[in-house]
Order: structure tokens, then C-alpha cells, then sequence
């Protein structure tokens, strides 16, 4: 006699699992893509919102980066007592002796305001700045010409002007016609251009800009700059902005503000992220019933297959073996789900930047984190199940028809 | 193990006590509770073909439960191949039903959704086969259940004839030492059946070991050896008595199970039991079925 051989229990080979786990949705396909279309859409919603906003940060950063990052502005800052500190006239000249520097552009408010008409009541100036501007600032400050012609030598000596992008707007100008003229500082200027919006001076897009002679001439400006634009050597523009300060102001060069516009934008550019919290949150949710899809399916699944389980423990299933066929198909069910949302919000995320002219990014966050989220949720849906049909006896789950 | 090893077989190897059932009691604990089995004892060695045979409640489907592992004994032990189940592990008793225990059940229990192939193929599953050698051994099982040309086929583009084939192919894929047949024929016209009956009778021809349990004693007249239930207690057996003598054990075995086979087959349905190679008369009970 033998006497008593424990046998030998063997595990599913991978191939086999994947066989037995795939029996429910090759059996019941549309019940699989319905449970399936939850995770789906959670997937999909989690990986288009976190494609979307980084293909936009990398569009704005692209802008930013074809506008170039060597753009510093200098601006008038406080006196120690509060006042508004004038920039000396000579600034722009003493900036442009640095060497790196290539441009030095700059523009001056003047106390007057801009109106369509005489007409319109003093109290509506539409939050319109007029400065005095020099005559190669669009180039300086990243923007350009949408309509007409800019300053020149000759037209900066008389009453004209150019508009910013929104000033055009505000003043109800849509494009520029002979004659076109607006009302300011107490007479007729004519308008010659108007701006594109300036990415990086958005302050020049609500301004109506006038040459320093003709500023001086008709509105009773002082000539002092009050933001100078410029544009330095890109690998040594931390150098530049060291010494800007006390360059354009070296009585007192704490009365000097010295930024760098790109940097800013690229704050808000990742400070943006923030605000997708909203729909991350609603893709959760949508993960979360979805998960409870799945979980239901493989409930109903279970109790439907009885015979099969028992049939299954008949032919020498263990608990274990039933226990990770459903686990495994459940797994299964999320993870197609899965692949079909991240596809689905690649999709999305491509068109959309496509459209927007971004570069396309999807953060292996979005797509890894979602595929693995899927498994996780896949593994907690089918886990009850899964042990509810283990713990089915064989002769129960056989004789139970 | 048993304690008659010296017994005579007819071949040398038609004698070891494949399945033993030592005094064997089942209760299960509802309230009132309900015994099922009452002191059972049984032995089937290698190559019988008996019918375990009994009306309703008589405990005969308890007995499979517990014959084929599915279910414990409350009192008592079972022995399959020498190995006592009732002390077993449920993995360990789930190896043993994977490898030397064959299931054909009433409802067939066969998938849908695969082809005739990969059900039998399942029935290497859980043996740890590999898939191509559990696919050619299925083939060859199918063949030899006359279905050798139906491989590609679904269950449900069989008759029911053919499904119960394919069904005892599954359970002798894996050449189990004994083969558990809970009412074979209850789903199939009589014709069927006799067929399937046939077909039994040709496998236990070839060495198999086939226990089936019936309530049908037309049925169980046709089978070599026929143990009665009733009320959870063997009332009759035909190889008795219950400690098998040698000569008893040898004769129903082989001695009787020709004839057994041929005459009662004869009366009922000449065509099936004329060939009891099987490959001829499924084909022609399949049309008729």
C-alpha cells in the first residue's frame, strides 16, 4: 500500500488563469462593456482633465518660450513714504549701456484719458491708461501690430495713437479706418494701429499709446518712464537683473521694481493645475460607481454560475483556484475599462490640443495612476465576490438547479 | 489497506479495492436534523462497473458527495486508491478529484460559449496539464466516445445524446481511477440512454472503473453489479457479501459483465448493443435521439 501521499496542489499557470478569468466576458460581452463603461468614463474623465492641463501649461510655456524669457521690466516702486517714485528720464539710456542688454524700450503714463467721442461723460474711461511710448516697444514687449502702423519718428510728434488690444476693444474700434480718430486728453487724436494682446506686458493691451514728443506736446506729460522694457543677452539675464535696479536708478535703486514677466507666467501656469480639482473629484466619483458596476456584475456573475463553479470544484478546483478566477475576471472588467478610458481621454486630450495648437502631454501619472487605480479597483470589486463563490460548497453549487 | 490483497483477479490487476466506504454515517445538522446515511459500507476494486441504485431520499446522491470528496462523511472513512480522503485537506482532496476521480452528471455541466474540445480539455484544468497536451488527449478522448469528428463543434449544436458523450470524455481525460455517473441517462429518451448504457458498457470493457447511480432499475439490471439503498442503508448488493470475497469480487467483473452487457441490451435495442465498440452506434443513436 501507498499509505497516505498528500497530493500535490498546483497552481493555475498564468495562460490558464487568463483563459478561465475571460469566460465571463467572452460569454457575456454587452453585460462586461456595460459593467466596463463606468471605470470607462472615471478613467477617462481622470486622464483628459490631467492631459488637458498639462498640453495647456506646455502650450502656455511654448508661448512663453517663443516669446522669450529675457524680458525683464523695471517699474517705478514706492519712496519710503509711500509716494510713487519717479524712474529718472536718463534710465533708459544708462540701461542700455550694460552690455548684454540688446533693447531698451519704454513708456510713460500720462494723467490724461481716452474716450470715443467728446460725448461720453468723464467718469467712463473705461480703465484706460494713455502713455507716451517709444517707437520699437511692440518688438520689446513680445507683441506686435494687428491693424495698421505703429509709431514712428514723425507721426510720435503729432496726435496719434496707437491702441492695445483690449483698449480697441473697450473704445469699440474694430479696425482701423482713414480718419479714425478718439478723444484724448481734451482733443482729437487720430488712430494709426492697434496691438496684438502682449502675453507678456498685458499691461500695454489696456493702454492707448501716444509718442513722448506728442505726449509732452498736447497732455501736459512730465517725459519720466514709468515701466522700461528690456530685452538682455538669455544667458545673462540674472546678471542684468541684478544690477537694473541700481542702473536705472542709482540714487535710489530701492525705488525701483525689477521683474521678469516669464517667471510670473509660469507661476500662474502651475498655479492653473490647481483649479482642475473639481473635475479630478467628479472623475473619482465616476471611478467609485463604476466600481460598484463591476462589483454588482460579478455578484449576479457568481450566483448565475453556480454549476460552473461546482462543476469546476468536481473537477478539482480548489477554493483557491475559484477564488482567483473571479478575482482575475473582475480585475479583468476594470482593467478593459481602464484601457478604454485612458484611450478615450488620450483621444480627448489630443483633439482638444490639436485644436489649441498645444503640444500634446499626457502625464505618465494620469495614465499609469489610472490603469493601476483600475487593478486596485478591479481586486476591491471582485474581492467579495470572489470569496462568496469559494465558499460556495460543490455539492450546493452543483445540485442547486 | 484492504485486507483481502491476495485475492485471485482474472488479469492481476482487476483487484485493487479502487474505492472503499468504511461504516460510513452522514447527518446534517438542520433542525430536525437529518441522517442520510446510516452505517454504509462498500467496496468497488478496479474495473467493476457497478449501479448504485435507490428510490428518492434513499441517500444514493449523498453517497456520491461523498464517494466523489465533494462533501465529508460525518462518521466513518473514505478511501479512494488507497488514499483516506476523510483526513485529506479541501486542497488536498481537490488534487485528488482532479486527477483519480471522473464526474458525468444529469445536466451534462458543459460551457456554452467553448467548443466540444476545449470542454473535455477542462477536464486536465486543474490537473496542471499544459493546454496543448490537455487539447491532443481531449481529442483522443472525444474519438474514443465516437465524437472524434465533432471537435470543433459547440455543446449546443449536439443532441443530447452526444452532449452526455462529450460529457464522459471529460470525466476520462485524465484516465481517472474511477468514474462517478449521477443518473447519465436522466436527461435522455430511452433510446439515448441505451446508448449511453452501451458506451459505458464498452469503456468498462476496456479496463475503466465506472460507478453509476441511478434510480432507474431497468437500468441498473443491464450493469454487472447492482448495490440497493434505501433509507441510507445498503439493502442488497449483488457482489455480496459487503467484505468481498475474492470469487464474488472477480465474478461480476468479469464473468458476468459480457453477458450483462449483451442479453439485456439485446431485449431493449438491438442495434446499440450489437456493437458495443462504440464508434458505430452513437452516430446511429445520435439521429435517432
Amino acid at each position: 500500500m501507498t499509505g497516505l501521499i498528500a497530493p500535490v496542489v498546483r497552481r493555475l499557470r498564468p495562460s490558464d488563469l487568463g483563459r478561465v478569468a475571460s469566460v465571463g466576458v467572452r460569454t457575456r460581452k454587452v453585460r462586461a462593456a456595460l459593467s466596463a463603461l463606468g471605470i470607462a468614463i472615471g478613467v477617462a474623465a481622470l486622464v483628459a482633465v490631467l492631459g488637458l492641463s498639462s498640453s495647456s501649461q506646455a502650450g502656455l510655456l511654448a508661448q512663453i518660450d517663443r516669446l522669450g524669457t529675457n524680458l525683464l521690466t523695471v517699474t517705478t516702486g514706492k519712496t519710503m513714504f509711500g509716494d510713487t517714485a519717479e524712474l529718472p528720464k536718463q534710465a533708459p539710456s544708462m540701461i542700455s549701456r550694460i552690455g548684454p542688454v540688446t533693447q531698451v524700450q519704454q513708456t510713460g503714463v500720462t494723467t490724461a484719458k481716452a474716450y470715443r467721442s467728446p460725448l461720453i461723460p468723464a467718469i467712463n474711461s473705461n480703465g484706460l491708461s494713455v502713455q507716451a511710448a517709444s517707437l520699437d516697444l511692440p518688438r520689446a514687449a513680445g507683441t506686435s501690430l494687428a491693424q495698421g502702423r505703429y509709431l514712428n519718428a514723425a507721426t510720435a510728434r503729432e496726435p496719434v495713437a496707437v491702441l492695445g488690444a483690449a483698449a480697441a476693444e473697450r473704445l469699440g474700434i474694430g479696425r482701423i479706418r482713414v480718419g479714425q480718430r478718439i478723444w484724448v486728453g481734451g482733443q482729437w487724436f487720430y488712430v494709426t494701429g492697434i496691438l496684438r494682446p502682449g502675453v507678456l506686458a498685458p499691461e500695454i493691451d489696456t493702454a492707448v499709446l501716444v509718442g513722448f514728443p506728442a505726449a509732452e506736446r498736447y497732455l501736459g506729460f512730465g517725459g519720466y518712464p514709468s515701466t522700461i522694457y528690456v530685452r538682455a543677452d538669455t544667458s545673462q539675464v540674472d546678471a542684468v537683473h541684478g544690477v537694473l535696479g541700481a542702473t536705472a536708478n542709482p540714487q535710489a535703486p530701492s525705488e525701483v521694481n525689477v521683474s521678469k514677466p516669464s517667471d510670473a507666467l509660469v507661476a500662474r501656469a502651475a498655479a492653473q493645475s490647481a483649479f482642475n480639482s473639481l473635475f479630478l473629484g467628479l472623475g473619482a466619483v465616476a471611478l467609485l460607481v463604476g466600481a460598484i458596476g463591476v462589483a454588482n456584475t460579478m455578484v449576479i456573475s457568481v450566483l448565475e454560475r453556480r454549476p460552473e463553479i461546482g462543476l469546476r470544484r468536481a473537477l478539482g478546483a480548489t477554493r483557491g483556484h475559484i477564488r482567483i478566477q473571479f478575482l482575475a475576471e473582475a480585475i479583468l472588467l476594470a482593467v478593459l475599462g481602464g484601457a478604454a478610458g485612458v484611450a478615450a481621454g488620450v483621444a480627448a486630450t489630443a483633439i482638444y490640443a490639436t485644436t489649441k495648437d498645444w503640444s500634446i502631454v499626457i502625464p505618465t501619472v494620469a495614465w499609469a495612476g489610472g490603469f493601476a487605480a483600475t487593478i486596485l479597483i478591479g481586486a476591491v470589486a471582485g474581492l467579495i465576490p470572489a470569496l462568496r463563490a469559494a465558499r460556495m460548497p460543490p455539492t450546493q453549487a452543483l445540485w442547486s438547479l | 489497506m484492504s485486507p483481502d490483497m491476495t485475492a485471485p483477479g482474472m488479469t492481476g490487476t482487476a483487484t485493487a479495492p479502487v474505492l472503499e466506504l468504511r461504516d460510513v454515517t452522514k447527518t446534517y445538522p438542520s433542525t430536525p436534523p437529518v441522517t442520510a446515511l446510516r452505517g454504509v459500507s462498500l467496496t468497488v476494486r478496479q474495473g467493476e462497473l457497478v449501479a448504485i441504485v435507490g428510490p428518492s431520499g434513499s441517500g444514493k446522491t449523498t453517497l456520491l458527495h461523498l464517494m466523489g470528496t465533494l462533501d465529508r462523511p460525518t462518521t466513518g472513512r473514505v478511501l479512494l486508491t488507497g488514499l483516506d480522503a476523510s483526513a485529506m485537506t479541501d486542497r488536498q482532496v481537490a488534487r485528488l478529484r482532479a486527477t483519480r476521480i471522473g464526474f458525468v452528471f444529469q445536466q451534462f455541466f458543459l460551457a456554452e460559449h467553448a467548443t466540444v474540445l476545449d470542454n473535455v480539455a477542462d477536464g486536465l484544468l486543474y490537473a496542471g496539464t499544459p493546454y496543448r497536451q490537455r487539447r491532443e488527449l481531449a481529442a483522443e478522448a472525444l474519438s474514443s466516445v465516437g465524437l472524434g469528428e465533432r471537435l470543433h463543434a459547440r455543446p449546443t449544436q449536439l443532441s443530447g445524446g452526444q452532449r452526455q458523450r462529450v460529457a464522459i470524455a471529460r470525466a476520462l481525460i485524465g484516465r481517472p481511477a474511477i468514474v462517478l455517473a449521477d443518473e447519465p441517462t436522466g436527461n435522455l429518451d430511452h433510446a439515448t440512454g441505451q446508448s449511453i448504457l452501451a458506451l459505458l458498457h464498452a469503456l468498462h470493457d476496456r479496463g475503466t472503473t465506472i460507478l453509476v447511480i441511478t434510480h432507474d432499475r431497468e437500468i441498473a439490471a443491464h450493469l454487472p453489479r447492482q448495490v440497493d439503498m434505501l433509507d441510507g442503508r445498503i439493502v442488497a448488493d449483488t457482489a455480496k457479501p459487503d467484505t468481498v470475497s475474492p470469487a464474488a469480487a472477480a465474478s461480476p467483473a468479469t464473468a458476468v459483465s459480457p453477458a450483462a452487457a449483451a442479453s439485456p441490451a439485446t431485449a431493449v435495442s438491438p442495434a446499440a448493443a450489437a456493437s458495443p465498440a462504440t464508434a458505430a452506434s452513437p452516430a446511429t443513436a445520435a439521429r435517432r435521439g
